[in-house]
């Protein structure tokens, strides 16, 4: 099960962030096919959003393949984005690459700069 | 069954005769399943607009329909709330939690009434209501509300007496309740930050009128916030300009597309920064979009 935190100051539209972190729980194997989403009703309780926010994204993830609603059962997952879970190698990696920055004496927003500078590259050899 | 929640045709409502229009000419729809936030300044109309849906208010002029019927025919599948929470300070709260249940017997969900008040509210039954604080006061102004398991909840200015953990957990109740029975939510409010992520319909009243009414998304998509040199921003529509030395910051609804030129920033505002450049200029024109239009204005339009 996924538990959704929602950041309402952060100016990314509030179905955004559910779709990214339902995303980010695929990735890192948190959700798996078969997995429940929780209910709409789950959802507004826990973070008093509105309901169509909720039903919004799931109708997003559910274009985009990811998830699929059953009637009267609720949503479900239907694929997977694990390339790469919580365990691989490459996230071990990047765990030692973090601890040597910290020794290297750069703090949090000196690696979050060099990551987007990174994921910027990479996000552009994708468009190549 | 209706798919209108609330309807508005030319409602104008003038306390006394030489009083002036506490709502003058308002006309507007709403769908029902839809939170609808109603948000003004003091002394809008807000109130009073929600009273006459509560059916204790008759118009002075045009009309005012709730669910497809008068407000006074419809008023079982009503729940209303208002500002001041009144309820009967000699009973207890187990008693009150009673006569809600007496008052509706065919309605009465005891589960959610009682959960809002003991369970996640920690209140003793036994407690006099007039020994409760204003946030426990509304708390089971709130459970009676709910607990009548309304097609249309009217809540004026509900959440001003609580502290934030019980406003996100009362908020987080409603929504619940929206979301498993469509209840409609109309909830009035000055504190626009409060209702940002759980509204997705908007009521803007500005002196007795109707300024902006539509779903929330919409409305903020035709708008924009732009920064940028001084420079002529016809043909649209200027909302809100301010003008520091030689740069440019205004809300407009674009006329056709709209590029503010290579120096200009240009982006979707957040609710509040729509709610105040309208609240800062009482004169811009209203904006009512398709879906909150009655069928006299959508034949007019």
């Amino acid at each position: 099960m996924v538990e959704y935190r929602i950041d309402r100051r952060s100016g990314v539209a509030t179905y955004v962030q559910i779709v990214q972190q339902t995303k980010q729980a695929l990735r890192l194997g948190m959700l798996e096919p078969g997995d429940k989403l929780p209910t709409a009703r789950e959802v507004v309780e826990a973070t008093a959003i509105n309901p169509n926010t909720v039903l919004k994204a799931y109708r997003e993830l559910e274009r985009e393949g990811l998830v699929e609603a059953r009637r009267g059962l609720g949503t479900f997952v239907k694929r997977s984005l694990g390339t790469a879970p919580a365990d691989s190698p490459l996230r071990a990696e990047l765990d030692d690459w973090a601890a040597r920055a910290r020794e290297a004496g750069l703090d949090q927003d000196d690696v979050a700069a060099l990551f987007t500078a990174v994921l910027e590259k990479f996000s552009k050899g994708d468009k190549e | 069954m209706s798919d209108t929640a609330m309807e508005a045709a030319g409602l104008g409502k003038r306390f006394g005769r030489r009083g002036g229009w506490a709502l003058h000419e308002c006309s507007f729809r709403l769908p029902t399943g839809r939170v609808c936030a109603v948000v003004g300044p003091n002394g809008a109309g807000k109130s009073t607009l929600l009273a006459h849906a509560a059916g204790l208010l008759a118009p002075t002029e045009g009309s005012l329909t709730v669910l497809g019927s008068h407000p006074a025919a419809a008023r079982e599948r009503i729940a209303y709330v208002a500002q001041n929470k009144p309820l009967y300070p000699q009973l207890t709260v187990a008693q009150t939690l009673r006569l809600g249940h007496e008052l509706n017997p065919a309605r009465w969900d005891a589960s959610v009434a009682e959960r809002i008040t003991y369970e996640n509210g920690g209140l003793d039954p036994k407690a006099k209501v007039r020994t409760l604080s204003g946030g426990q006061r509304t708390r089971v102004a709130l459970a009676l509300a709910l607990g009548k398991r309304p097609e249309l909840l009217l809540l004026d200015e509900p959440m001003a007496d609580l502290d934030p953990l019980a406003r996100h957990e009362l908020m987080g109740t409603l929504m619940a309740e929206a979301a498993q029975y469509g209840t409609t939510v109309v909830m009035s409010s000055h504190v626009v930050a409060e209702l940002e992520g759980s509204c997705d319909y908007l009521l803007l009243i500005g002196g007795g009128q109707v300024r902006l009414a539509g779903d929330l998304d919409d409305l903020l998509a035709a708008h924009t916030l732009t920064t940028g040199p001084v420079r002529d921003l016809t043909p649209h529509t200027v909302v809100e300009s301010r003008t520091t030395g030689r740069q440019l910051t205004a809300l407009i609804r674009p006329q056709g597309p709209f590029s503010g030129g290579p120096d200009a920033r240009a982006t979707t505002p957040s609710l509040e920064e729509l709610v105040l450049a309208h609240l800062r200029s009482p004169e811009a024109p209203a904006l009512i979009l398709a879906s909150a239009r009655t069928a006299a204005q959508e034949s007019a339009a």
